[in-house]
């Protein structure tokens, strides 16, 4: 029987849950070993070289050299295993955050000072505005 | 006998942290973070807690993808400020209680719930920001602290009402203690917010102030909220408001409404605050 898993329908969000985690695995420790000083230094002298000691997919490793944070999640990435990249590069985790969605982070900062998005139109795939 | 006079429920988010530990807290947008603790903090002073249970979730910070344990809770001597990536917070090391953590451990574990003991682990910002937005920035925290780490970051996450019911077990627990110790309980994260993807930035007011209500007159209502409705109305991290449960289950069904404080925004985030007495 298949799991229940609801949380497929909710437009612009991925639900870190086992099936992502399996897939993301290496991703995410790749992520977390950046919590140690050395390991950054070692990342900012040379990506490539660096995400070429984890076992991760073509796909994750072009995904991080690109900062494409979608596209990190899309291939089991979660959020708060990434946002060690982003503090690597000196982001905080509303740059980490705005680049996530096609604003700028000037934008993106306006729009959470008038409140932030609305759930309106935004709880259900292809739920009218 | 030790007892649980009070608790504290509050937004832990990083950003809050820094402002504070980069001395950014006067600036305009921080002075209306930091305004909506002014009272607590007096309050806190004059009821000088021994001890604060304060219930976080780890932001894969001690806890990697190797081992991720729904309910834990630290039983050691001391915690240090973990480095998430840009270098530790400057924030007093966390002393811990560990005669009451092991004695909170042995009774729940009694009463059911399958609590995963941790000897040591850093603690990151879940912790930490809560103790600055309370106590400031003093030389060492004036509590001890008993951390209760919940997985609310790797699917499925624990229910509303198994959280509850968490609270009630560790209130049990504490109450049949034998020392002499003012205990408060603290639930952290939240208010509504999404840190990822296309829909990151989402922020629900109305159903924040709704949550924070039922919080003081409905927690077993509220308890039944399924995770779905977290995501689809308070974004995919406004999961972490079960753990805020956990605080409530170890309060009487009456409580006394001390502190309300909501903003909009911190960061990314939805700043809730409460501070409720046990009757
Ligand atoms: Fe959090």
């Amino acid at each position: 029987m298949a799991l229940d898993k609801p949380y497929l329908d909710v437009p612009g969000t991925t639900i870190f849950d086992a099936e992502q985690a399996q897939k993301g695995y290496h991703l995410n420790m790749f992520a977390m070993s950046l919590m140690k000083a050395p390991n950054r230094d070692r990342f900012r002298a040379d990506n490539s070289a660096y995400l070429n000691e984890w076992p991760m997919t073509q796909n994750q490793k072009e995904a991080v050299l690109a900062r494409d944070y979608n596209r990190m999640i899309a291939s089991g990435g979660n959020i708060y295993f990434l946002a060690k990249i982003f503090s690597c590069d000196g982001l905080s985790f509303q740059q980490g955050a705005a680049s996530m969605t096609g604003m700028t982070q000037e934008q993106y900062a306006q729009m959470m000072l008038n409140g932030g998005r609305s759930p309106e139109g935004n709880r259900y795939l292809g739920e009218k505005k | 006998m030790a007892r649980i006079t009070a608790a504290v429920t509050t937004s832990h988010v990083p950003a809050i942290g820094a402002a504070l530990d980069n001395g950014k807290s006067h600036e305009p947008y921080w002075q209306k973070v930091f305004a909506g603790y002014a009272k607590s903090k007096e309050w806190i002073a004059e009821q000088k807690p021994d001890v604060v249970i304060l219930v976080y979730n780890d932001h894969a910070t001690a806890f990697s993808l190797d081992i991720v344990p729904t309910f834990a809770i630290g039983c050691a001597a001391s915690y240090q400020p973990a480095d998430e990536g840009w270098g530790p917070r400057p924030v007093p090391v966390v002393e811990g209680h560990p005669a009451l953590a092991t004695h909170i451990a042995h009774s729940v574990i009694q009463q059911d719930f399958d609590l995963t003991i941790v000897n040591k682990m850093d603690v990151d910002h879940g912790l930490t920001v809560p103790l600055s937005v309370m106590f400031g920035q003093p030389e060492a925290w004036p509590v001890k602290v008993i951390p209760i780490a919940v997985n609310v970051v790797l699917y499925p996450v624990p229910s509303g009402a198994r959280c509850l019911a968490l609270g009630r077990a560790i209130r049990k627990a504490v109450d049949t203690f034998d020392e002499d110790l003012n205990v408060q309980i603290w639930g952290t994260g939240g208010m509504s917010h999404q840190l990822q993807g296309p829909r990151a930035g989402l922020i629900n007011q109305e159903w924040d102030n709704r949550f924070l209500d039922r919080f003081v007159n409905d927690p077993v209502g509220l308890s039944e909220i399924p995770h779905i409705e977290y995501v689809r109305e308070a974004g995919s991290e406004g999961i972490e408001l079960v753990m805020w449960l956990i605080a409530r289950g170890a309060l009487n069904a009456q409580v006394k409404p001390i502190h309300r404080f909501y903003h909009v925004p911190a960061s990314n985030t939805a700043v809730g605050h409460l501070v409720l007495e046990n009757t």
